[in-house]
């Protein structure tokens, strides 16, 4: 295996070794591994003319040596199981047929199964995840950072109700066997969640998780009431376990995780300390304000050690609503779990993909975590649309 | 008019260096309407120059106050380099859209944006807030200040021609 000197970068703990599988890829964002070890990426804007790619290790070192390409769209999600491979752009679901060696069949004429979904561009990412029972949940992210009448406008005030959350701000659930569906015969399957762009089914206990971007912008909007640094920090980032039905409360609340609070939105009468939404969820864990989970993945493979077993990686793609203080994120934390929930405090699993310590503005971070998927054989890869490069991480066994 | 003042912060002291010699032929951009705001601009600045003196330096008043106004209201989005941010905030450096015709500035500016701007072959996603409610004073130091920042060297804009586009019914 072609471990990287020096681990290409990243810190990862001890035992641990990441591969560079390979670079120049564009913008890579989510991604998925057939059984075989083929790499399907879905790019945010297609690389000459493909926003697909197929990459393939042929000689088993874990370095990608044959890359092709299809599909003529950008966009962001992707997942496959036994029979398809799953691609979005920003409004449709796209479905390839694969055969029994993982490759496409019908790179040029997939099937549509979603389509029409919004896409005002602000968290237009129509991110996905598949459950066991052929149902495929997708987030519609809200056009609108806190549903105010002029979007990040000082002093326009919100709507009441917000108008957004008929269409989007929330996961809508559609089946994997039907062609051509749109929202009359989707379900809005949980509401309140401002942009999810991490979403995984935890087949452990088959409930569906998601990671959500909390709002921007409280000391820009609200200098009265937040500085600068409080800014940076809120709202928190947040990981739900997700109910049908359920709603997270946005745009009326945003979760602070120092205070341990739902918090009314200054935009509804909020100042920093009335709380609100008591029949909305609480997060299952809350992350420091702005770090961008990008992607979520339940580690059930067998390389790591045991306690990742169950787990949940979270790729952040790192902030830029922190300014002007430092930059945070940049990084693939885990969570332990254990029967399904939170057993311990979250940490930082692998480091580094900024390439500097001090970070005050994305555009000079080398590497930004997008996307993340597990090998066959319990690896665990880490897309960079910054830097369009694909680390894989190993387990060295002692 | 030109104003005197002292910076200890050292990015903006390199900053300042870059100005100064674009400048260094002497600058015309204060109008007499500026006259008050300017003047408490001068008190405000030399009193500076007791507490934190470092070295002084002459620029045209745009540049403090079109810094004060980019901090309070751009700064976030667009960051302290006047990069952006990828898929999101488009970048303010070597744009046409800073640097080139000035109505069109003053129009996304004061209007605000929510098209997908495609700046350099990349869209950008979110809404650009209309700031109209600042006053043409102000729209004309921060549209100033941009243009002469983050490597940007184009042409002042004045309050009048602030003035004159709000007055101008086709934009």
């Amino acid at each position: 295996m072609a471990i990287a000197t020096d681990n290409a970068g990243v810190q990862v703990p001890e035992g641990f070794g990441v591969i560079k599988v390979a670079d120049s890829l564009g913008k890579p964002r989510h991604f998925a591994i057939t059984p075989s070890g083929g790499i399907y990426v879905k790019l945010r804007e297609p690389l000459n003319g493909k926003g697909i790619l197929y990459l393939r290790d042929n000689d088993g070192d874990g370095v990608a040596e044959s890359k092709e390409g299809f599909g003529d769209y950008g966009g962001t999600g992707m997942n496959l199981d036994d029979d398809f491979l799953y691609a979005s752009s920003d409004e449709t679901i796209f479905r390839y047929s694969l055969d029994s060696n993982g490759n496409v069949t019908n790179p040029n004429a997939p099937d549509t199964l979603v389509t029409g979904l919004i896409n005002r561009r602000s968290h237009a990412t129509k991110s996905f995840t598949l459950d066991d029972q052929g149902n495929v949940y997708v987030n519609i992210g809200a056009y609108s950072n806190a549903c105010q009448e002029e979007d990040r406008k000082i002093g326009s005030p919100a709507m009441m109700p917000c108008p957004i959350l008929d269409s989007a701000g929330g996961i809508w659930q559609f089946r994997t066997d039907e062609l051509k569906q749109s929202y009359h015969n989707g379900k809005r399957f949980a509401t309140g969640l401002r942009n999810v762009v991490g979403l995984d089914w935890n087949h452990e206990i088959k409930k569906l998780f998601v990671t959500q971007h909390g709002r921007d912008m409280l000391h820009t909007l609200f200098p009265e009431i937040y500085d600068t640094k409080t800014s940076a920090m809120l709202p928190s980032e947040t990981l739900y376990a997700i109910e049908e039905g359920d709603d997270a409360g946005w745009p009326y609340i945003y979760y602070d995780h120092i205070q341990n609070k739902k918090i009314l939105a200054p935009e509804y009468g909020g100042d920093g300390k009335k709380t609100g939404g008591e029949d909305v969820i609480d997060p299952i864990v809350a992350f420091p304000g702005h770090m961008a989970p990008n992607a979520l993945l339940f580690y059930t493979g067998k390389m790591f050690p045991e306690k990742y077993k169950n787990g949940a990686f979270i790729a952040f793609h790192g902030s830029w609503n922190r300014a002007p203080e430092e930059q945070e994120g940049y990084m693939v934390a885990f969570v332990p779990f254990a029967n399904g929930e939170p057993s311990g405090e979250w940490e930082i699993f692998a480091d580094g993909f900024a390439g500097s310590e001090k970070i005050l503005s994305p555009d000079a971070a080398n590497h930004r975590p997008t996307g993340l998927a597990q090998g066959p054989d319990g690896s665990l890869y880490v897309s960079d649309d910054a830097g369009g490069t694909l680390f894989r991480i190993v387990y060295q066994k002692k | 008019m030109i104003a005197h003042f002292l910076i200890s912060r050292s990015w903006v002291r390199f900053f300042f260096t870059v100005i100064i010699t674009i400048y260094s032929g002497g600058c015309n951009s204060i109008k007499k309407d500026d006259k008050s705001e300017s003047q408490e601009v001068l008190k405000d600045t030399r009193a500076k120059t007791v507490s934190d003196s470092e070295k002084e330096i002459d620029l045209p008043i745009y540049m403090v106050q079109g810094e004060k106004l980019y901090t309070q209201h751009c700064l976030t989005c667009h960051q302290s380099n006047g990069k952006g941010v990828s898929g999101l905030n488009p970048p303010i450096n070597n744009t046409e859209y800073v640097t080139g015709e000035k109505d069109r500035l003053l129009k996304i500016i004061i209007y605000g944006s929510n098209v997908g701007l495609v700046v350099k072959g990349s869209t950008y996603s979110n809404a650009m807030p209309a700031f109209g409610a600042l006053s043409d004073l102000q729209i004309a130091n921060i549209t100033s200040y941009i243009r002469s920042s983050f490597g940007n060297n184009a042409e002042a804009i004045t309050e009048e021609e602030v003035s004159a586009y709000r007055a101008n019914k086709n934009n």
